[in-house]
């Protein structure tokens, strides 16, 4: 125990005598979850549509209009033909290009049927997504508006017309940001927490002072856990900071228990910092540390749910996510902070990635040896 | 000239060396050349930003032959995921606390009789809101599929679509909303962002840390040779590794380059240049390998990812955010690569971007070499 406090000593006097250090290790998570969390919006704002009105009737100027008036898009122009269609969509002018067929508005009289064409512009195809959602709704709104009047001519047979009534649950403002502030924080967390405590193995290699603790009595068990838990702790201060940003800065909800929050953290961090020790006990220089770092955490970042949604990846990014720490820990945080959820739901996960703690633990214990490394 | 021709032969001697370091690490430079290729495979499938498997669960009090039918049309739609059919909402706040839920489907009772007799019928969906963006995409796909299954059970569909304007609508430049297309210009942004700059940050701390740039800086080399030594092996790295990426984007992923692949590869090679200033700007204001390692990798990653327009669109951004990005290269350089990849654009659409991008390298350069020259402290 005595060991274990001086190895702890020893590497937060490392650490804090490089101000730079200290200085990174606090500020780049703080201060990219103050801008980051601001970033994550799909709200697109207003876009340049273009429309080739080849009807110009009283009914494709009030879809124009309504298109205009609805806040998502802004009309650049009204044309008659083609020409210059392809050009705008180059010149991204338009980002949307409205077709109106002639006889628009006698197809939509005599039938109640009429179909307009909708090009959006794919190249960024998150916006594109958005913006048809959106289109399609200003025109379902004005379609609605129309048909019973415009269609007078015939009585359809109809029944009443359903009623849905749809509700957002856990974020009813649909506020990006409590849901991207968990996942940020989990990020910036499991990132600087993952390189400080991979480069740090390997930097003792490179200057050699390993082999002084080598040949010390010091226990590989000892050694390990002297350089996990300076780390952990910083981590969970990074943690505990980022705690404080979202919660009094974003206003993110805590609906559920935040000591659970806390302790699911203090689970996590023992996973991803032992693979951080796993990764340096592998590695031989900084440069490798930095490689395998990177592709491991962007595997972890990019498939853990927090940018993108899981379910719609294929069935093996499925497989690969199931082992991915980032993930379940998300989770947990989504669901206790933003869903509610308490201890009865989360804790399989959290026994999870308890094991998976002591796995990767014992891994490194294994995997480093004192007398080659 | 025999300046000139000196300075030539210091360049190339750095050049060796530099090399040399490089590939004598196999290992290294094994991770180096493969990775980029792992990831772009794994992404290029993996990445999906639309919504699918949205567990949903259908609360029916009196299940008959009517809305057997609407269970089965979720059951049938690819977006969906059909996880029970109760009578109750019993569980419902549970299930959705735990996230087995996400979106739950509420009938009233009777519903054939109300049908039948021409009664309002109000159906109930509730959404797990929790990723807006996505809650609002699946509140959509479930509306459609109750208003197709409510106009076909209540007889209003016998002639064959529902009245109203039909709105068909196509996605230009990536028709099927492949996600390699989408992601595989980020992804070249993001390999080489990350791989260039941190590989020339830690080169160049590294001569540092281990006391051998001294020595470098005390010959008669002027330190702009030393740098630009360093940077070039490097370069042909970064380079190496585009052409990797996008070698397995069209090969594997079919994606297009409709424009000229001349230009896609100066774009890269400007690119690569911008991302080795970046990491020689990190190498002379860190000490250690250790801060060169947290700002490249720790600095860059995330706001690559996030104001480049990889996954958020630029166009989204609030606008303090959507000038920090305009600093930010790969957001201009993902405008240039989708622009020349999806769309066949050339310089007369793209120079602005261009010439942001080369503003941008010039004065990365610039910041770099003249804080290099100012010597070690």
């Amino acid at each position: 125990m005595r060991i274990l406090r001086h190895l702890v000593w020893k590497e937060f006097l490392q650490v804090f005598r490089d101000p730079a250090t200290a200085v990174q290790i606090f500020i780049i998570p703080v201060l990219q979850l103050l801008i980051l969390s601001n970033a994550a919006t799909f709200d697109v704002p207003r876009a340049g549509l273009l429309v080739v009105d080849q009807d110009r009737s009283s009914v494709s100027a009030r879809l124009i209009d309504r298109l205009d008036g609805s806040g998502r898009f802004s009309v650049v122009a009204v044309v008659p033909t083609e020409a210059g269609v392809e050009q705008a969509f180059l010149d991204r002018e338009a980002r949307a290009v409205l077709r109106i067929p002639r006889d628009f508005e006698r197809d939509l009289a005599r039938t109640q049927r009429a179909t307009v064409l909708l090009s959006l512009d794919a190249e960024d195809g998150a916006a594109a997504g958005i913006l048809q959602t959106a289109a399609l709704q200003v025109i379902g709104d004005v379609s609605r508006a129309l048909v019973p009047a415009g269609g007078s001519a015939i009585t359809m047979r109809r029944g009443p017309p359903i009623d849905i009534r749809t509700s957002n649950w856990f974020n009813p403002t649909g506020n990006y940001k409590h849901f991207m502030v968990p996942g940020l924080l989990v990020s910036l967390t499991s990132i600087i927490g993952l390189l400080i405590t991979a480069q740090n193995i390997v930097r003792e290699k490179e200057i050699g002072t390993i082999e002084q603790l080598n040949v010390s009595p010091i226990t590989r068990t000892q050694f390990l856990l002297g350089k996990l838990l300076p780390f952990w702790i910083l981590a969970m201060i990074i943690f505990s900071l980022g705690m404080i940003v979202g919660v009094f800065v974003f206003g993110i909800p805590t609906q559920g228990s935040v000591p659970l929050v806390f302790l699911s953290a203090a689970i996590y961090l023992v996973v991803a910092l032992g693979l951080g020790l796993l990764i340096s006990t592998i590695a031989r220089t900084q440069q490798q540390v930095m490689f395998i770092a990177f592709f491991v955490l962007l595997l972890f970042l990019l498939l853990s749910g927090i940018f993108t949604p899981l379910e719609s990846a294929p069935g093996w990014a499925q497989a690969i996510a199931a082992v991915n720490p980032v993930k379940y820990f998300v989770w947990v945080m989504r669901t206790v902070l933003v869903r509610g959820g308490g201890i009865g739901d989360v804790w399989p996960t959290l026994a999870g990635l308890g094991i998976a703690g002591v796995a990767v633990m014992t891994l490194a214990v294994r995997q480093y040896d004192k007398r080659s490394a | 000239m025999s300046l000139l021709t000196g300075r030539l032969a210091a360049l190339r001697g750095i050049v060796v060396k530099e090399a040399r370091h490089v590939l004598r690490d196999r290992q290294t430079l094994v991770i180096l050349l493969l990775m980029p290729l792992v990831q772009v495979l794994l992404y290029g499938y993996a990445i999906r930003t639309d919504v699918r498997g949205i567990r949903t669960v259908i609360v029916d009090p009196t299940p008959d032959a009517t809305t057997r039918g609407l269970a089965s049309r979720f059951s049938a739609s690819t977006r969906h995921q059909l996880v029970s059919v109760q009578p109750t909402t019993g569980t419902m706040a549970r299930g959705f606390a735990a996230g087995t839920w996400r979106q739950a489907v509420v009938l009233p009772t009777d519903v054939s009789r109300r049908i039948a007799r021409r009664e309002a019928l109000s159906v109930q969906v509730i959404t797990d809101g929790s990723d807006p963006n996505a809650g609002n995409a699946m509140k959509a796909y479930a509306e459609a599929i109750i208003r197709r299954w409510y106009a076909e059970s209540s007889g209003n569909a016998a002639e064959n679509a529902t009245p109203g304007i039909t709105v068909e609508s196509r996605m230009r430049f990536n028709p099927t909303m492949e996600s390699a297309n989408l992601f595989v210009p980020g992804l070249i942004a993001l390999v080489v962002t990350i791989v260039s700059a941190m590989m020339t940050a830690v080169a160049i701390t590294r001569e540092k840390e281990m006391g051998t740039m001294e020595m470098l800086l005390v010959s008669p080399l002027r330190p702009s040779t030393i740098v630009l030594g360093k940077v070039v092996p490097y370069a042909v790295l970064g380079l190496i590794n585009v052409g990797i990426v996008l070698a397995a984007a069209i090969v594997v992923f079919h994606v297009p380059v409709r424009g000229s692949m001349t230009l896609l590869l100066a774009m890269c090679l400007l690119y690569v240049i911008t991302t080795l200033a970046i990491g020689i700007v990190i190498s002379t204001a860190a000490r250690t390998q250790r801060t060169a390692m947290l700002a490249a990798l720790g600095g860059l990653l995330l706001p690559t990812i996030m104001l480049s327009g990889f996954i958020f669109p630029v166009d989204s951004l609030p606008a303090p955010l959507h000038a920090i990005s305009a600093i930010v290269p790969a957001r201009w350089f993902l405008v240039i690569v989708r622009g020349i990849m999806l769309k066949g654009s050339g310089i007369s659409v793209l120079w602005q971007e261009m010439l942001v991008l080369s503003v941008l390298t010039v004065g990365l350069l610039a910041v770099g070499i003249r804080r290099l020259s100012v010597r070690l402290d």
